[in-house]
């Protein structure tokens, strides 16, 4: 017997030969288990995270084998480092030009709070110039701490309406950081 | 060996210059509107031959009163190996020196930099702007006045702390 464990199929009707479910869950599903990442690691926590792709933790088993390199093909954007004011500008940049969906993930203090370096050079937190969904504290974070963020994401993707990036919440969402 | 340089500085000049001597280090101080006569007679006289420009930088001491701001130049005469460091110091709110490019080129980004974080002025220098910086900063973050911390930190409020 093979210990592969399959994942849940979403809630639904079944009978012979027919299942049938909601669009949303469907393609919530497909999402959830095929996010591709776009790493921008800065600095010491970028080093956790390749701990995180290595063998012993493996995030391809989430169905992230492949890292985008490419903003235009990457769902969820890691921001794993201190960014600097300076830096602040090109982060937005990279984050407009992925398509939607598009999911951010903050990786260490440094990232979701401008960690030690409270400082005039230094971006107080990310979330100054984009949007972010899911916070991983820690200095550096664990590499499971990571995949827990990462898991938090696939949550997220999973249960995320279909028409939450057409609502109005949205558009003031991205307004209010300039994002057009 | 200092006293041969202060003598040929002092027969050269006609005002007054204080000294000091640290860890064999020569250092002077001259006035601001002379400083550039100093650098290039340190640099250009045969005997003192001090052409090279190791570092340039300033400083802001908020106690000396209508000498808070200086600037600092670091000279070094390879053939010798001998050093000297010549400070000149300015009120806060005129900080206007001549430009140092007309005789060392390296001066501009270290010039640049010391406008970027203390806001001294460098007359003549060919392009004054922020060079580490965020272009859209609106304060010189190394003078004294300015907190070190980021104004924009909000998890270091007192309200988290009860306070």
């Amino acid at each position: 017997m093979s210990d592969i464990k399959i994942g849940e199929k979403p809630a639904g009707v079944e009978g012979e030969g027919f299942f049938a479910t909601s669009l949303d869950k469907l393609v919530g599903m497909a999402r959830a288990n095929s996010l591709w990442p776009l790493p921008f690691a800065t600095s010491c926590c970028g080093i956790e995270f390749m701990a995180t792709m290595g063998s012993n933790y493996d995030l391809a088993r989430f169905g992230m084998e492949r890292m985008s390199f490419s903003p235009r093909q990457a769902d969820i954007l890691m921001v794993m480092g201190t960014i600097a004011k300076k830096m602040g500008p090109i982060l937005q940049q990279v984050y407009v030009q992925m398509a939607e969906p598009k999911w951010v993930l903050s990786v260490g203090a440094c990232a979701c709070s401008g960690g030690i370096f409270d400082t005039y050079s230094v971006l107080q937190g990310i979330d100054k110039v984009i949007p972010v969904d899911v916070y991983v504290p820690g200095c550096p974070p664990r590499p499971e701490q990571i995949l827990d963020g990462i898991m938090k994401i696939q949550e997220l993707a999973r249960n995320e309406s279909l028409r939450r990036r057409h609502s109005e919440e949205y558009k003031e969402l991205m307004e209010k950081y300039n994002i057009n | 060996m200092s006293e041969d340089i202060l003598g040929r500085l002092k027969s050269k000049f006609s005002f007054e210059i204080p000294f000091a001597e640290s860890y064999g280090m020569l250092i002077i101080e001259v006035p601001t509107d002379q400083i550039i006569e100093v650098l290039k007679y340190l640099k250009e006289d045969p005997e003192l031959s001090y052409q090279f420009l190791t570092d340039l930088c300033g400083i802001h001491v908020p106690a000396e009163v209508d000498k808070e701001m200086g600037v600092i130049y670091h000279l070094h005469n390879w053939r010798a190996n001998r050093r000297i460091r010549v400070k000149t110091f300015f009120k806060i709110g005129d900080p206007k020196v001549d430009t140092a490019t007309v005789l060392w080129p390296a001066a501009n980004w270290m010039e640049r930099e010391t406008f970027d974080f203390y806001g001294v002025e460098f007359t003549g220098h060919p392009n004054l702007t922020r060079i580490l910086n965020v272009e859209d900063m609106d304060y010189f973050p190394m003078r004294k006045q300015y907190h070190l911390e980021d104004a924009t930190r909000d998890d270091k409020e007192d309200r988290f702390f009860g306070r």
